[in-house]
């Protein structure tokens, strides 16, 4: 787990595992989407319908819950044949603090791990110090100081939580906006107030200060938690995000079909939400792509949720 | 010149990937660039750049807005095309491992994922032919790179254990590194010579 490593016998006189190239990948999955998969064959309808990365899962978020019990790292097997089944980019997800089931996952080479409240916290003070892993991590947030907690532990890319497994795009909404209302509130602030803002943050001053340099996350931030269908991809987009996570709203939607009725609905869904993402701009895109969708998920109101039952508060 | 102005325009096809941190680097070289996710857009441009993603996705997203046919022949006809790692890919006529064909226009042959895994993921120093100055910084993230280069094709960096990173067939540039990732302009300006060379060739 150093910084530099050079056991992987392809070493070019280079240096592996730093921030340029953790949160480089990154970069590269702007503009795209992030599916959620818990078999191979949904890995490659991902990878056909465009997706720019699979996060391997054993069951997506809207299951997680209906299971009850406790949520774990997925099993390794299924993560390797997952691996097998794709070209493109496969996450994983780690408990929140779970540093063991982290090193696991960095071991078998996922390509970034997504250390995730939609698993049981394995610890309630602590998460993970990402910094000391080779593979980039991906971490949730609700608003910009929990953004730049994960960071400064070492996150080198951010996603807002909204609140998984319920197709209800509220909380995404809601993360999105206090997302960037707090950057907006560090980028007018004056130089001399920035360390009274960084205490109430609880963040870094460096990265605050960062923030207000940049006007934006010093990493790349996508959407999660609630996105079930094209216009609530392109409306978490035109909010602010570089790219979005779908679990559930793919392969929950077109429920009740005959299967393979099932799985061409899936594609549909799953192709739509891509192109929406590029063409989040252009309303005639998304209608375009819109079109001759089955239903999308049935969903779950989180407003009419406990708050026990809600995710997003796990992890802060 | 594409828009009837004296200045060239890049454009910087927009379907996904790092497009926006091309853009920055273009408008640091005090180049106006345009996001190319349209037909008309492509029109307007006198040079593209593709930029770095999942070479997968952008495929797709090519054929799906009825970009590819177009952007082949333009290319076929004299425009200038950079490609950055995903953008090399799907310059190349020959990729390992992807499964749709690539615009298919560079005599090049390319192995995706060359390296490995994110964890493989690395940065090194290369010297860069037609590069002036110290070695280029580059950043390889799950990169590629050029297995065979055609007769007419120019190595313009190799690793060292020799596999090429960096390519020139005319007016076409592939890298399987990311120039935009890092403060350093030279390849940009490169490119935009290469731009500025091609609309006085056409002009006279």
């Amino acid at each position: 787990m150093t910084s530099n490593g050079s056991s992987n016998g392809v070493q070019q006189g280079g240096e592996t595992a730093t921030w340029t190239v953790k949160a480089g990948l990154a970069q590269m999955l702007k503009g795209g989407v992030i599916m959620d998969v818990v078999t191979t064959e949904h890995a490659r309808i991902a990878q056909e319908a465009g997706a720019v990365a699979v996060m391997a899962l054993e069951r997506v978020p809207s299951d997680i819950r209906a299971a009850g019990g406790v949520a774990r790292m997925s099993r390794v097997d299924l993560i390797e044949e997952i691996q097998a089944a794709v070209t493109i980019p496969v996450m994983a997800k780690a408990r929140i603090g779970h540093f063991v089931e982290a090193q696991v996952l960095e071991a078998i080479g996922v390509d970034y791990i997504d250390e995730s409240e939609v698993l049981t916290m394995a610890d309630d003070n602590h998460h993970i110090l990402k910094h000391n892993f080779k593979v980039p991590f991906v971490c949730g947030c609700r608003d910009l100081g929990e953004a730049l907690r994960r960071i400064a532990e070492g996150a080198a890319m951010i996603r807002t939580k909204g609140e998984a497994g319920t197709g209800d795009i509220v909380e995404a909404v809601r993360h999105m906006r206090a997302l960037w209302g707090g950057i907006r509130h560090v980028q007018n602030a004056p130089d001399e107030e920035l360390p009274a803002i960084a205490k109430n943050l609880q963040s870094p001053l460096a990265l605050v200060q960062e923030v207000k340099r940049l006007g934006r996350l010093p990493v790349v931030n996508f959407s999660a938690g609630g996105i079930a269908t094209p216009a609530d991809a392109a409306l978490m987009m035109q909010l602010g995000a570089d790219g979005v996570f779908v679990g559930s709203g793919i392969f929950k939607s077109g429920e009740g079909l005959p299967e393979q009725k099932q799985v061409e609905a899936q594609l549909k869904m799953a192709t739509a939400i891509v192109k929406a993402v590029t063409h989040f701009n252009d309303p005639a895109a998304i209608a375009d792509a819109s079109r001759g969708l089955g239903d999308a998920m049935r969903g779950q109101s989180v407003a009419q949720m406990p708050v026990a039952e809600q995710l997003a508060g796990r992890g802060n | 010149m594409a828009n009837g102005s004296t200045r060239p325009v890049i454009g910087v096809l927009a379907l996904q990937g790092d497009f926006r941190e091309h853009e920055v680097a273009l408008a640091a070289c005090d180049v106006p660039s345009i996001e190319v996710r349209t037909l008309a857009q492509l029109d307007a441009v006198d040079g593209l750049i593709i930029p770095g993603g999942e070479s997968t996705t952008i495929a797709r997203l090519l054929l799906a807005f009825e970009l590819m046919d177009p952007l082949r022949e333009r290319i076929r006809a004299g425009l200038p095309v950079w490609g950055t790692c995903a953008g090399a890919i799907l310059l190349a006529k020959e990729v390992s491992d992807l499964d749709r064909s690539p615009i298919g226009v560079m005599d090049i042959r390319v192995e995706r994922n060359a390296f490995g895994r994110q964890i493989d993921s690395f940065e090194a120093d290369l010297k860069v032919a037609g590069v002036d100055g110290p070695p280029v910084h580059a950043v390889f993230i799950r990169a590629p790179v050029i297995r065979d280069a055609g007769p007419g094709v120019d190595v313009l960096a190799t690793l060292a254990d020799g596999r090429i990173v960096a390519a020139r067939q005319g007016r076409l540039l592939a890298t399987a590194f990311h120039p935009e990732l890092t403060g350093d302009r030279r390849l940009h300006e490169l490119f935009v010579a290469i731009v500025a060379d091609a609309i006085r060739t056409e002009a006279a």
